[in-house]
């Protein structure tokens, strides 16, 4: 019990330090531009996935990805275009496939020198989305 | 249940723990995140150590089936308790449980064992993704093997019994200084008598009861995880039964496997007070 009441006062202290974005933290525009390369290099390395991404064209993806991840941590973006409800609409992606995208995810953004910690806030953001996207 | 289908289960187990040593993950069903099957507990559910979460034992999406299989060794200062089972988890809807118990009394060499079969369903949720926490609704029906010392003890004579829990269960990432953290409240409704291996209600009270159960953990990174738990415990034997903690510590190198060590402060078991010692986990999934 001690433990989970240190967690909890760990937890209050955690919430009272936040000053500048998540999008500042990670190295903004640069960070996203790789980790946008990062994911589209993994995509195109995985059978599995890939297969959905078969008739998308790259740049259009790559552009949208980027915008859209930049305007959900704070980053100075506006994302204008379709919802994620409608981006995602008749692909049936089941949810092992998105586990797994996700994991490029994760791979994209070690790979472009985020720390374990700045992975989980990043994903923390972007959780809202999942219920859009999978079985639609 | 049959000796010869618990024969069949410690071969099964052994057998799913070798070949998840020895497969390639791209096998196994691992539909879901690294980490976020969490481990078998001593009952064979899905859990923590001590505990059943609302996530079920294996890696599975709604798509896949997946197979566990877990052995487990308590040793505390005056009993041994040695557990292995395995589990099957059907579209991440339905898990099934089989567990065996072997608990020796230390100083006299006298052994007791039970069965336990479980069967624990998702009712709401997901773990991760869904803004509250995952629900399950779980059963453990136990059955006790050698109950000549349980007939001394318990004036009522039961050697089954059934377990009765909700478990919710919740993952939130980035929380805790950018740490991924995991919670889990489990309410159980149980007359049994350390687990069940002393039978199951007694002179004190015979009925079951609602008893809480917690689990805390903080993921340090992909593979680690450290935490905390809780298990109020029924008291219905003239012999006191004292409330159980842990602290944890969890490695999952990869979606196959899982190795668990945990310090247990057991309290007072069997008549024998401050019983504290190691808790040891295998977890294989396929």
């Amino acid at each position: 019990m001690k433990l989970i009441i240190l967690l909890l006062t760990l937890f209050s202290l955690a919430c009272a330090h936040q000053t500048n974005t998540l999008y500042d933290q990670i190295g903004g525009k640069k960070s996203i531009q790789n980790i946008t390369d990062n994911l589209v290099d993994q995509i195109g390395n995985d059978d599995v996935i890939f297969k959905y991404f078969e008739k998308s064209n790259v740049d259009r993806f790559h552009r949208s990805f980027a915008i859209h991840l930049c305007a959900s941590i704070g980053g100075p973006c506006e994302y204008k275009g379709d919802n994620m409800k409608e981006v995602h609409r008749g692909m049936m992606i089941n949810e092992g496939d998105f586990n797994a995208t996700v994991n490029l995810l994760m791979i994209a953004m070690r790979e472009a020198g985020l720390t374990h910690r700045q992975v989980n806030r990043v994903l923390a953001k972007l959780i809202p989305y999942q219920k859009n996207i999978v079985y639609k | 249940m049959p000796t010869i289908a618990m024969i069949m289960l410690r071969k099964l187990s052994l057998c799913l723990i070798v070949n998840s040593l020895l497969i390639s993950t791209s096998l196994a069903a691992g539909g879901k995140l690294l980490s976020t099957a969490g481990v078998s507990q001593i009952e064979g559910a899905g859990g923590g150590g001590l505990v059943p979460w609302a996530t079920l034992s294996g890696y599975d999406s709604r798509e896949q089936i997946s197979t566990t299989a877990f052995l487990s060794q308590v040793n505390v200062d005056d009993f041994t308790l040695k557990a292995f089972g395995a589990s099957v988890s059907f579209y991440d809807r339905i898990e099934v449980s089989l567990a065996e118990h072997n608990f020796t009394i230390d100083a006299t060499g006298l052994k007791l064992k039970q069965d336990i079969f479980g069967i624990k369903t998702r009712l709401y949720g997901d773990v991760i993704y869904s803004p509250l926490p995952q629900v399950s609704l779980g059963m453990q029906y136990k059955t006790l093997k050698d109950s000549a010392l349980v007939n001394s003890l318990n004036t009522n004579n039961n050697a089954h019994g059934a377990d009765f829990y909700l478990s919710l269960t919740k993952v939130n990432l980035g929380v805790l200084f950018g740490f991924n953290t995991l919670w889990n409240t489990t309410l159980r409704y149980t007359n049994a008598n350390q687990l069940g291996l002393l039978g199951f209600g007694g002179p004190k009270n015979n009925s079951r009861e609602l008893v809480f159960e917690v689990s805390a953990a903080f993921l340090l990174n992909r593979y680690l995880s450290v935490g905390a738990e809780y298990r109020q415990k029924p008291n219905n034997l003239d012999l006191v039964e004292d409330d159980w903690h842990d602290l944890f510590i969890s490695y999952s190198p990869n979606k196959s496997l899982s190795l668990t060590l945990a310090w247990l402060q057991l309290g007072t078991v069997a008549g024998a007070n401050s019983q504290d010692g190691l808790y040891m986990s295998l977890v294989g999934h396929l």
